[in-house]
C-alpha cells in the first residue's frame, strides 16, 4: 500500500502552483544572479563577459568597504540593543499583572506600521529647528544637534528608531520563550534563598537561551538587510556617506546607475556575508545554547 | 476583588510604572504625529524651544502662552482679511490673500497633492488579491505535504524550507531582469505573481495539518470522498484559526511592501501606498503638516484592522495552542 502511494505523482498537481512560482522568482534568480555577476551589462545593452573583474573591482572599492563597515556598525548596535530592551520588557510583561493585554498590543504597533510612514515621523522628531528631540533636550540644557544631517549622529538616529520599530516583535517572542519555563524552578530557587539576580543568572538566562538564540540570528540576518529607513531618512547615503549600508549601495549601483554586474557582485558578496554569521551562530553560538 | 489585591503588591507598582513608561515611549511618536497634523505651518515651523503638544485648534485657552494668543490673533487677523475679500467680486480680489488655515486643510493637501485615493485602491486590490490567492496554494501544498506520500517528498519538502533562507536583496535584481523581459515591468502581475507562493505559509499549515487525525483521511477516502473533497469539504474548514493567523500576517506585510513595488513600478497608476507615500515625502519637502497627514493616512487602517482583528487572533492562537 504504502509502496503504491509512493509512486503518487498527482500530489504533484496540488504542490504546482508553489513549486512554479518559487522555482521561477525564488531559486532560478540565485543561480542567474550568480552568472551576471561575472559579467558587465546596464540591462540595454548586450551582456559582456568580464571573468572576476566585478569581485575584483569590489576588493578595492573603498565605497563598498565604507558601506560594508556602517553596516557592521548598524548590526552591532542594533541587535544587543534590541535584545536586552526586548529581554526587559518581556519579562515585566511575564507577571500576573492587569492590563497584559492592553502593554502588548501598545508594544507591538509599531511594528505593524509601515516603516515608510514611521521614517518621516522621526525625520520630524529629529528636524533641528522644529524638532521635538531637540525642544526636549533644551529642558536639560542640552545644544541643539542636526542629527540625520551629522556625519556621528546620523547612525545612532537610525539605529535608535529601527530599535522603537522592531522592539514589539521580539518582546513577543521573548514572552513565550519566557512562557515555556517552569514556574516550579523559581519557587525552588526562592525556597533556596536566590535573589532576582540569581534566579535570572541561573534559571531565566539559561532556559531562554533557545529563544535569544533565535532572536540574535534573525535580527543578525535582518540587520545586514537594512534598507527602507535609510532610503527614507537619509537620501544618498546620508552626510558623508555615514549612512550608506551595503543594501543601499546595492540599489544604488543597479537601479541609479544600472551597472547590474558589479550590483549583483555585491549581493553575493552579501549574501555570503550573512551565510557566514548565520554559519558561525549555528556552530559556535548555539553551543551555549541550553536546550531541554 | 482581584484587582485590589494586586496593586497592594509593591513589586507590580514599580512593573506598571515601568511598563507605562515604555509605553509611552512607544505611543508617543504616533501622538506627535497626529497632533502635528492638524496643525499649521505657523504652528509647526516655529523656533520656540516649548514643546506644545495640541493643536491650536482644540487647546483650550488657559494653557495658551503669549506666544500662542499672539498667533491665534494674527489667524483671526487673516481669516477677517479673507472674509472681507471675499465679499468682493470674483475679479477684483486680491489674490495674495490665501485662506486661513483650517484644521484639516494638511489632509486635503495631501490628498490632492498625490493621487492617494488610487494608491489605497492598488494596494487593497494587490494585497487582497496575494493574501486570498496565496493562502490558497500555501494550503494546496502544505495538504499534499501532510496527506500524500509521493517521490522526492522530502527533497520537495527541504528545498522550499531551503528558499526561506535565501536573502531578498539577492533576489531583487534578477526579478527585476526577468520581469522586464517578460515585459511585466508596470503591471500588476509584477506586484502580484512573485507574491503568491509562500514558503512559510506552507510549513505553517502544513504544521497545523499534520495534527489532524489520519484516520479521518483514510475513513473518507474508502467512503468514495475524492482528495479534493476532502481538502475543501474537510480540511479547509477544519483550518480556520491558522489561515486567520496567517491571512493577518500576510495583509501585514503586503500593505507595507515598499522595496519591490519601487523597484518594479514607476507608473503613478500603478503605484501602492508605500511608494506613493515615499514619493509624496521627497516632493513635499518640509511640509510637515501635510506629510504627518499623509503618514497618519497609512497607519490608520492598518491599526484599525489590528484592533478589529485582535480578537480573532487571539482566538485562533488560543484554538491553535488547544489541538494538542
Amino acid at each position: 500500500m504504502a509502496n503504491k502511494r509512493n509512486k503518487d505523482w498527482s500530489a504533484y498537481l496540488y504542490l504546482m502552483p508553489v513549486i512554479v512560482i518559487l522555482v521561477i522568482f525564488h531559486v532560478l534568480p540565485i543561480f542567474y544572479s550568480l552568472a551576471v555577476s561575472f559579467y558587465e551589462w546596464d540591462l540595454i545593452g548586450s551582456p559582456e563577459f568580464v571573468g572576476a573583474s566585478n569581485y575584483l573591482r569590489l576588493a578595492d572599492d573603498p565605497m563598498f568597504y565604507k558601506s560594508l563597515w556602517n553596516t557592521v556598525y548598524y548590526a552591532l548596535i542594533s541587535v544587543p540593543l534590541s535584545i536586552l530592551f526586548a529581554m526587559l520588557i518581556a519579562m515585566l510583561l511575564n507577571n500576573p499583572i492587569s492590563a497584559i493585554g492592553l502593554y502588548r498590543t501598545v508594544y507591538f504597533i509599531p511594528v505593524i506600521t509601515s516603516i515608510n510612514a514611521v521614517a518621516i515621523v522621526w525625520n520630524f522628531i529629529y528636524h533641528p529647528d522644529f524638532g521635538l528631540l531637540n525642544k526636549i533636550l533644551d529642558i536639560f540644557s542640552i545644544n541643539p544637534q542636526t542629527w540625520l544631517q551629522d556625519p556621528f549622529w546620523a547612525m545612532p538616529c537610525i539605529i535608535f528608531m529601527s530599535v522603537w520599530k522592531g522592539l514589539g516583535y521580539n518582546v513577543i517572542i521573548f514572552l513565550a520563550g519566557l512562557q515555556n519555563i517552569p514556574k516550579h524552578l523559581y519557587e525552588a530557587a526562592r525556597i533556596d534563598g536566590a535573589n532576582r539576580w540569581q534566579q535570572f543568572r541561573h534559571i531565566t538566562w539559561p532556559l531562554l537561551s533557545p529563544t535569544t538564540f533565535f532572536v540574535f540570528t534573525i535580527s543578525t540576518i535582518g540587520s545586514f538587510q537594512v534598507f527602507s529607513q535609510v532610503y527614507m531618512m537619509t537620501p544618498r547615503g546620508g552626510p558623508l556617506k555615514s549612512t550608506m549600508v551595503i543594501v543601499y549601495y546595492l540599489y544604488r549601483k543597479a537601479f541609479e546607475q544600472f551597472e547590474f554586474g558589479y550590483a549583483l557582485a555585491i549581493a553575493f558578496v552579501l549574501f555570503m556575508i550573512i551565510f557566514a554569521c548565520t554559519l558561525f551562530n549555528k556552530l559556535y553560538l548555539e553551543k551555549k545554547v541550553h536546550y531541554t | 476583588m482581584q484587582n485590589t489585591l494586586k496593586v497592594k503588591n509593591p513589586a507590580h507598582v514599580v512593573i506598571h510604572t515601568l511598563l507605562i513608561i515604555g509605553g509611552i515611549f512607544m505611543l508617543f511618536p504616533f501622538v506627535w504625529m497626529i497632533a502635528t497634523s492638524f496643525k499649521g505651518d505657523d504652528e509647526i515651523l516655529t523656533t520656540s524651544k516649548k514643546i506644545v503638544l495640541l493643536p491650536d485648534v482644540v487647546r483650550p485657552d488657559f494653557l495658551n502662552s503669549q506666544e500662542d494668543r499672539d498667533r491665534i490673533e494674527r489667524r483671526a487677523e487673516r481669516q477677517r482679511l479673507w472674509e472681507k475679500e471675499q465679499e468682493k467680486p470674483a475679479a477684483e480680489r486680491d489674490r495674495k490673500v490665501r485662506a486661513p488655515f483650517n484644521w484639516y486643510d494638511n489632509y486635503v493637501y495631501a490628498w490632492k497633492a498625490q493621487p492617494f485615493y488610487r494608491f489605497f485602491l492598488n494596494t487593497l486590490f494587490v494585497t487582497i488579491t496575494v493574501t486570498a490567492v496565496s493562502l490558497f496554494f500555501a494550503s494546496l501544498a502544505a495538504y499534499a505535504f501532510a496527506f500524500f506520500n509521493f517521490p522526492f517528498k522530502d527533497l520537495a519538502f527541504m528545498l522550499m524550507l531551503g528558499t526561506m533562507m535565501l536573502p531578498q536583496q539577492a533576489l531583487l535584481i534578477p526579478n527585476y531582469i526577468f520581469l522586464s523581459k517578460l515585459g511585466w515591468i508596470n503591471t500588476y502581475f509584477a506586484l502580484i505573481v512573485p507574491w503568491l507562493a509562500s514558503a512559510y505559509s506552507v510549513f505553517f499549515l502544513r504544521q497545523f495539518f499534520m495534527q489532524l487525525p489520519k484516520d479521518l483521511f483514510e475513513a473518507a477516502t474508502i467512503d468514495g470522498c475524492t482528495r479534493f473533497q476532502f481538502y475543501y469539504k474537510i480540511v479547509l474548514p477544519l483550518s480556520k484559526p491558522p489561515m486567520v493567523t496567517l491571512g493577518i500576517f500576510s495583509f501585514l506585510a503586503n500593505w507595507n511592501s515598499f522595496v519591490w513595488p519601487l523597484i518594479v513600478t514607476n507608473d503613478t497608476s500603478l503605484r501602492v501606498i508605500q511608494v506613493g507615500l515615499s514619493y509624496f515625502s521627497s516632493e513635499a519637502g518640509t511640509r510637515w503638516g501635510p506629510l504627518m497627514a499623509a503618514s497618519t493616512m497609512t497607519i490608520l487602517p492598518l491599526v484599525i484592522m489590528y484592533f478589529l482583528a485582535q480578537k480573532q487572533f487571539v482566538e485562533s492562537q488560543a484554538t491553535t495552542g488547544m489541538k494538542e
